[in-house]
């Protein structure tokens, strides 16, 4: 018989040391007890005893050594697990990169294979890791997460547990040094972990998980409304056009277009325009940038097209209309050249030619500055 | 650098406020969970636990006649100030409390009323008073009792909750944390076998949705004080607020419907403003007003703005309210003198540094 996907459930936290992957062993722990098979395919202990101990007598598989560049790096062995056939496997750190050489670049694919084969998985992440929060955490931390995993592969998951802790408690437990060790724990009190960045990613946390359980809701009451015939949506269908430009500001402009886009329940879609409809004349860096933003959204779910058309607004616009567009999508231009009589800008252009729909201008985000670099949050002794 | 900017009355009577907020002498913490069974009174006594492990007063002064399982032996090791009954009823005990003056006290179910003859109709107010007297108080309780999310309360679970505690008091708190868990889970706890599974999972997320929500309006309290104490008038930008600015000819209706839907999605806030102009025609009053009462209907904040520049008085008040979008009607000014000099549309646009702008058919 062939065997159904696996159950995907995701813990949640707002940063390092709140308790994810305890919660997780516990979890694993309790379904043991239960007779349940499950294996531990990969967790990280970060040296901290009351994780350790939380991992002690469950079974733990081997991992892979993969040798890189002179160095021998470990990273989850799927295969072994696929071969072990467990139950429920905990899969620690889901947004991990893989190193160069594995069989799949992101631990995510690797944890795609084990649902798809039939085996459950719990695993954990933070919530700066999630793509569309990209620019808001740059907002808040003022750092640009590398290690990011699309909204869909977590939109997925079958459940989203909050892992919740108070910064004040968390920062006690990093004084304590319970979470790194003395030198490493004093510099990520400083930078990562002061009071209004870790209260900012909390309140990120709880929103997200807020809206990850309303999503559920709304596509479970979709299913009962197909189910009983009654699938005819009231409701207006948004459709978003975003617009590719070589600027690196696309990047941003796509993470939030899908952003809304998923929230409103709309379909995406993101161009760029050429006049040859193809990319083939453009300088090679321009040609590049806008590659990988093409790449960008269709890894974000997004589909794409270059369209043809010598006058990008004009091209943008009558293709907008013909698709029955409900909102087009810019970037703010980083400078705005606008003294210039009879001269308008791209986006001004737009915005005149597509006076019969919805056009979203949307801004760089700018890292909030802090006049007290060294506040550190009380503790709260809990 | 940023420049130096002096702070205007209103921030700094919030300042004064924020101040008076955190010298209050007791430090209240609130466990908030979203069903019976999820397990917030285990984590409250552990944290009991912990704290007393570490040499802190602990004492137990409220505790739910059932107590979960797992937390009988963590009880047992704590000092109990058992409730007392008076008429028929019972209350905490707070001349024993205030007597023994404990560190940090334990209190379960904030939201019971107390029996006619006590001092103060509720627990909650009970432990308003423990707190001003310098007691610290750790509580918890279930989303249901809010006062003010009864109707939706009602509208899930068929039953209009009687005992409440205001959502003032909750946002007052100096800590919060969410006890969080799948529907599923809390189900198979309280083995309710005879309801149907599937709708009261759905009724559970529902609620869940709610208290996580909460929780991050409290958060969202906290970083506005934080920012506020630290004099940076920048924000986060984590929750949205989506400013709609109109006038007395926009055509408002889509611009309000998408702003709503917008918000509701993203549990985010909804302003609508509107720049006071002098001397507008009685037909113009007359419009004005009723896209106000259209924004009223839709449950979004009202501000009229003042000043001579209709584009900085909007965008001064959508920086100082942390507003990140902003709706806006397309020009209906065309021709030379758009061309020429731009129009106010123009304006917004390019002067909304650090938020976005959705521009709206007319």
């Amino acid at each position: 018989m062939e065997p159904g996907r696996g159950r995907l459930k995701i813990f949640m936290g707002y940063a390092a040391g709140v308790g994810k992957t305890f919660k997780v062993l516990e979890e694993a722990r309790a379904l043991r007890s239960e007779s349940v098979d499950v294996v531990i395919g990969y967790f990280e202990p970060h040296g901290r005893k009351d994780t350790i101990a939380k991992a002690e007598g469950l079974e733990m598989l081997p991992r892979k050594r993969i040798a890189y560049r002179g160095s021998v790096f470990e990273e989850m062995d799927t295969d072994a697990i696929l071969a072990r056939r467990p139950r429920v496997c905990v899969v620690d750190e889901y947004p991990h990169t893989n190193v160069p050489g594995s069989d799949r670049t992101k631990r995510w694919e690797d944890v795609e294979v084990l649902l798809d084969s039939g085996i459950d998985v719990l695993t954990t992440m933070n919530i700066q890791h999630l793509e569309s929060l990209n620019d808001q955490i740059w907002q808040i931390a003022g750092i640009r997460v590398q290690e990011t995993i699309p909204d869909w592969v977590v939109q997925q998951a079958d459940e989203i547990v909050m892992v919740d802790l108070t910064p004040g408690a968390l920062v006690h437990r990093i004084q304590r040094g319970v979470v790194y060790e003395r030198e490493k724990a004093e510099r990520a009190l400083r930078n990562f972990f002061r009071e209004s960045t870790l209260v900012a990613l909390r309140e990120l946390a709880l929103r997200e998980a807020a809206h990850e359980v309303e999503h559920r809701i709304v596509n479970e009451e979709a299913t009962t409304r197909k189910q009983e015939g009654n699938g005819a949506r009231t409701e207006r269908q948004h459709k978003i056009l975003v617009l590719v430009l070589p600027d690196p500001e696309t990047a941003m402009l796509i993470r939030r277009a899908k952003r809304v886009g998923d929230f409103l329940g709309a379909e995406c879609f993101a161009v760029a325009v050429q006049p040859t409809g193809d990319l083939s004349n453009l300088p090679e860096a321009d040609r590049e940038a806008i590659e990988q933003h093409l790449n960008f959204a269709r890894n974000l779910r997004i589909e794409t097209r270059i369209l043809e058309g010598e006058d990008v607004a004009p091209t943008l616009v009558e293709f907008a209309r013909r698709n029955q567009v409900t909102q087009i999508f810019l970037a703010r231009p980083r400078e705005w050249r606008w003294c210039r009589p009879f001269s308008l800008n791209l986006v001004q252009r737009i915005v005149r030619l597509a006076k019969d729909m919805q056009v979203v201008i949307v801004s760089p985000r700018e890292p909030v500055m802090h006049e007290d670099p060294e506040s550190v949050p009380q503790p709260d002794r809990s | 650098m940023r420049e130096a900017r002096r702070k205007t009355p209103e921030e700094l009577l919030r300042l004064v406020q924020a101040e008076e907020a955190s010298a209050r002498n007791g430090r209240l913490k609130v466990f908030l969970g979203y069903s019976p069974g999820v397990g917030k009174s285990f984590r409250m006594l552990d944290e009991a636990r912990r704290r007393r492990e570490r040499g802190e007063d602990v004492v137990v002064c409220a505790v739910q006649p059932d107590v979960p399982p797992g937390a009988e032996a963590v009880l047992r090791k704590l000092e109990v100030i058992p409730l007392k009954s008076v008429g028929g009823g019972t209350a905490m005990d707070m001349e024993a409390i205030i007597c023994r003056r404990p560190g940090v006290c334990i209190i379960d179910g904030l939201a019971y009323n107390n029996p006619p003859g006590v001092r103060n109709a509720t627990r909650w107010e009970d432990v308003q008073d423990l707190l001003e007297a310098g007691i610290n108080v750790i509580g918890s309780i279930n989303i249901h009792y809010v006062a003010e999310v009864r109707e939706q309360i009602e509208s899930i679970t068929g039953r209009y909750p009687t005992e409440t505690v205001p959502i003032s008091f909750i946002k007052c708190a100096d800590e919060i944390e969410i006890v969080d868990a799948p529907p599923e889970e809390s189900i198979e706890r309280s083995s309710e076998d005879d309801v149907d599974a599937s709708l009261r999972e759905q009724q559970l997320s529902r609620l869940r949705e709610l208290a996580l929500v909460l929780a991050a309006d409290v958060v969202d309290h906290q970083l506005a004080a934080y920012l506020e104490r630290h004099g940076i008038p920048q924000h986060y930008g984590t929750n949205e607020r989506i400013l709609v600015c109109i006038t007395p000819r926009a055509n408002v209706q889509e611009m309000i419907q998408v702003a709503r839907t917008v918000a509701d999605r993203f549990h985010g806030e909804l302003i609508v403003a509107y720049v006071h102009q002098a001397e507008i025609s009685a037909a113009d009053q007359a419009g004005l007003e009723e896209r106000l009462a259209l924004a009223r209907s839709a449950g979004a904040e009202i501000e009229i703005l003042r000043g001579h520049d209709p584009a900085d008085a909007l965008l001064d008040f959508a920086r100082s309210r942390g507003v990140t979008q902003l709706f806006i009607g397309h020009s209906q000014r065309s021709g030379i003198w758009s061309r020429l000099w731009g129009n106010p549309a123009d304006k917004l646009i390019r002067r909304s540094q650090g938020m976005d702008v959705r521009v709206f058919p007319q």
